[in-house]
């Protein structure tokens, strides 16, 4: 989308790879720029930054702040790869605005394994993909991870049971181009089992 | 994406106020409105964010009927015991819509104002498209037309509204609760979209500034519904043809019946004529095939397309087979 020219981040940011200096408010007013301050909590560090609006969720995490984990696919909410999840549920990233995002808890796949049993050791979700040989180039398995977390979520808190039909619906939304399908299925179903 | 200016609402006075002025569009979730920004397809200069505004609750009115607010979440709808309970068409029409993601995001008002998918509206290396650049002609009358529109078209348009929920609402009858400059409406979802005739650009009937809040669905009458998504994978794709089935049985006919089509006209599409030749009539292929054809008549099909006439009467004597437990 948008350059370097379109947002900078500062302050807590630790892995940020391009801080762009801040325009002054009059530079950006005649370049007809916009931009904002904002907050975003994400894996439960404050990042503070200064952005257009039009910087989506995805790009502020991979530019600004410099989480690369979560992949940029079609950048149009047709695959999948860009899912994170936001106050605990899935979503993608790559069509929302992160200053939209103000005040809401972001977790991304390099987050998952504080979240787990016992920090620091990879979330259940991420020890069954691993058993399963649930993925071949693994572009897409961040955004197939996070899914099925918010899957898993939505299952215990819907009541429904996850059968494979169920599992393979429900994780329509990630599309994974190796194939990949019949073992991120059993990773899911592993995953769910062990709940 | 063009560069514009960002404004959350912090109340519905000021959300009105804000949403009034030029060039200036509502952000809901923003699924569609950001992925056409992408594209260059709108320009918008402001968003007014209306997502915190407090239209989130799904709330019981007097009468029985139900008010589903305009940001509770496609998601949160569809597993609502009020919905799940008393309006199953509308939470299976939700479910067939997108993917879990999106659903989460996507919220009851949004779901309305998504544009169609026509693929020479979103992209703009096209130049003839009457409802992206109206007077510029339509690129899909002779071109790639698989997923567009058998009923209601012009001859400046043949795109078709890609929402599920709405169909689902149209059948049920819901009313759209809009709150705008001039005070606040309900508009019945048959008159909410429509048809293309000349002016294609327009896609539903509300007017500048207008800002959904609500949608009231009234009394459950039906006790056995379904919703068939015909479409081209078993999940996460548009409908070619769907069907919103809704039945009240006296024994072994059928007393009333709704019955809407999506994927076939520019609007959800009530087949209202059908809707009478089924009262009275069992379940039965044979007598339920009446209906059927009523339902697409002056049908007119394109280079790709003509099979969705067939397909429409197949999906409708399935759907109201299925809704009443007969297949």
């Amino acid at each position: 989308m948008q350059g370097a020219a379109a947002a900078a981040a500062y302050g807590s940011a630790p892995y940020a790879t391009s801080q762009t200096p801040l325009p002054d408010a009059a530079t950006a007013g005649a370049r007809g720029e916009h931009v904002q301050q904002a907050t975003l909590t994400v894996n439960g560090r404050p990042y503070v930054l200064a952005i257009e609006p039009r910087v989506t969720l995805l790009d502020a995490l991979r530019e600004y702040i410099g989480l690369t984990g979560t992949k940029k696919g079609c950048d149009r909410g047709q695959c999948g790869a860009c899912t994170v999840l936001v106050n605990g549920r899935r979503i993608n990233s790559c069509l929302t605005l992160a200053l939209a995002h103000e005040g809401d808890e972001v977790v991304t796949v390099e987050g998952l394994s504080s979240f787990g049993k016992g920090a620091g050791k990879p979330h259940p979700v991420q020890a069954a993909f691993v058993e399963q040989d649930a993925f071949q180039c693994g572009y897409c398995t961040p955004g197939q991870i996070c899914s099925a977390v918010g899957l898993l979520a939505e299952a215990r808190a819907q009541g429904f049971e996850l059968t494979e039909d169920v599992i393979r619906e429900r994780m329509s939304g990630n599309i994974c181009r190796c194939g990949a399908y019949p073992n991120i299925v059993a990773a899911v179903k592993k995953a769910g089992d062990a709940g | 994406m063009n560069s514009f200016t960002y404004v959350r609402a912090s109340d519905l006075d000021a959300a009105v106020r804000e949403g009034a002025r030029a060039d200036t569009y509502y952000l809901g979730a923003g699924t569609n409105l950001l992925d056409l920004m992408k594209g260059g397809v709108e320009r918008p200069a402001r968003l007014v964010d209306v997502t915190r505004l407090p239209l989130a609750a799904i709330e019981e009115l007097p009468g029985g009927g139900l008010r589903i607010g305009a940001m509770v979440s496609n998601a949160d709808a569809a597993s609502h015991p009020l919905v799940t309970s008393r309006y199953p068409l509308l939470a299976q029409a939700l479910l067939a819509g997108a993917s879990p993601q999106l659903r989460n995001m996507a919220t009851t008002g949004g779901n309305l104002l998504q544009r169609t998918r026509c693929s020479y509206f979103y992209d703009t290396g096209f130049s003839a498209c009457n409802k992206r650049k109206p007077g510029s002609g339509c690129a899909a009358l002779e071109g790639h037309n698989r997923m567009h529109a058998i009923l209601g078209a012009s001859d400046k348009c043949i795109a078709v509204h890609p929402s599920d929920m709405a169909v689902a609402l149209a059948a049920l009858d819901a009313a759209v609760r809009v709150r705008g400059p001039k005070g606040e409406r309900a508009i019945p979802m048959r008159e909410f979209h429509r048809l293309p005739g000349d002016a294609p650009q327009r896609d539903t009937t509300l007017q500048h500034g207008e800002l959904i809040t609500a949608v009231d669905l009234p009394s459950p009458q039906f006790t056995k519904a379904h919703y068939l998504k015909v479409r081209d994978r078993a999940s996460y794709a548009f409908a070619l043809v769907s069907v919103a089935a809704a039945l009240d049985m006296d024994g072994e006919r059928i007393k009333t019946a709704r019955v809407a089509l999506g994927g076939v006209a520019h609007k959800p599409w009530r087949a209202t004529r059908s809707e009478e030749l089924l009262i009275g009539k069992t379940l039965e292929p044979e007598a339920l095939k009446p209906a059927a054809i009523a339902a697409v008549e002056g049908a007119k099909g394109y280079r790709d397309n003509k099979f969705k006439i067939e397909l429409a009467q197949r999906a409708i004597v399935r759907a109201l087979r299925t809704a009443g437990g007969a297949a």
